[in-house]
């Protein structure tokens, strides 16, 4: 099994849009034969709840298209990050892409090593009764055990 | 079109869904049987290449078949 490649994650993105990369990649590389893992760390661990409510929002992000032109300051309002996740919601279900939810049933069923950083969760008060079964928690060391053999290390 | 073992009707599915759905399925087949997989995704032409090299199966025929891409793929 040494010739398996290996390929190495951090995650540190709690947003819908940026969810999708870490669970694309880990899943895609589970199937080509990679092992794999992901460390989870700072936003990145809201990915790993067991109910996920991660949101999208165009503040502070420019590239993000949009239906229509908005003003930055209506884009502020009350409510538009919860309309605006539903719309992004719905673009995607319509575009036949998975959900965060999917992909990350898949990334487990194809045996991705979910690791969630430690220091993070005590930072933030996290309760580890919220993530999902199978999480291990651990610090940067951990990561390196793993990531020091890995032939790809991505940060996302 | 050759023959084929199984088939898996990845329509309307986008990246990397196809891939997926596909490794999976091979995972029930054995070695040397046929899987056809017919995709919408325009992406999965180049991606089901990279897979079958990656993978070491065979990735007998591409093409296009009423707007869709068929693809045969021999498991290893």
């Amino acid at each position: 099994m040494s010739d398996q490649k290996k390929l190495a994650i951090i995650a540190t993105k709690g947003t819908l849009d940026w969810a999708y990369p870490p669970f694309i990649l880990a899943s895609t590389a589970a199937a080509l034969g990679y092992e794999v893992q992901i460390f989870w760390t700072f936003y990145g661990l809201q990915c790993m709840k067991k109910d996920l409510n991660l949101q999208v929002t165009s503040l502070g992000n420019p590239g993000m298209p949009m239906p229509m032109p908005m003003p930055v300051l209506l884009q502020a309002l009350p409510g538009m990050q919860k309309m605006m996740t539903v719309m992004m919601k719905q673009k995607m279900k319509s575009k036949g892409v998975a959900s965060v939810e999917e992909l990350r049933e898949l990334c487990i069923e194809a045996e991705v090593k979910m690791v969630a950083c430690q220091m993070t969760v005590d930072l933030f008060d996290m309760n580890p009764a919220d993530f999902i079964d199978g999480l291990e928690f651990g610090g940067a060391a951990t990561f390196f055990e793993f990531a020091g053999d890995a032939d790809i290390v991505l940060y996302i | 079109m050759a023959n084929f073992d199984q088939e898996l009707d990845a329509s309307g599915l986008n990246c990397p869904l196809p891939i997926l759905r596909a490794k999976k399925t091979l995972g029930t087949m054995e070695s040397g049987q046929v899987l056809r997989i017919v995709a919408t995704d325009p992406g999965s032409v180049k991606d089901f290449e990279a897979f079958a090299k990656q993978t070491g199966n065979v990735l007998m025929e591409s093409g296009e078949e009423g707007g869709k891409f068929v693809f045969l793929i021999k498991k290893s």
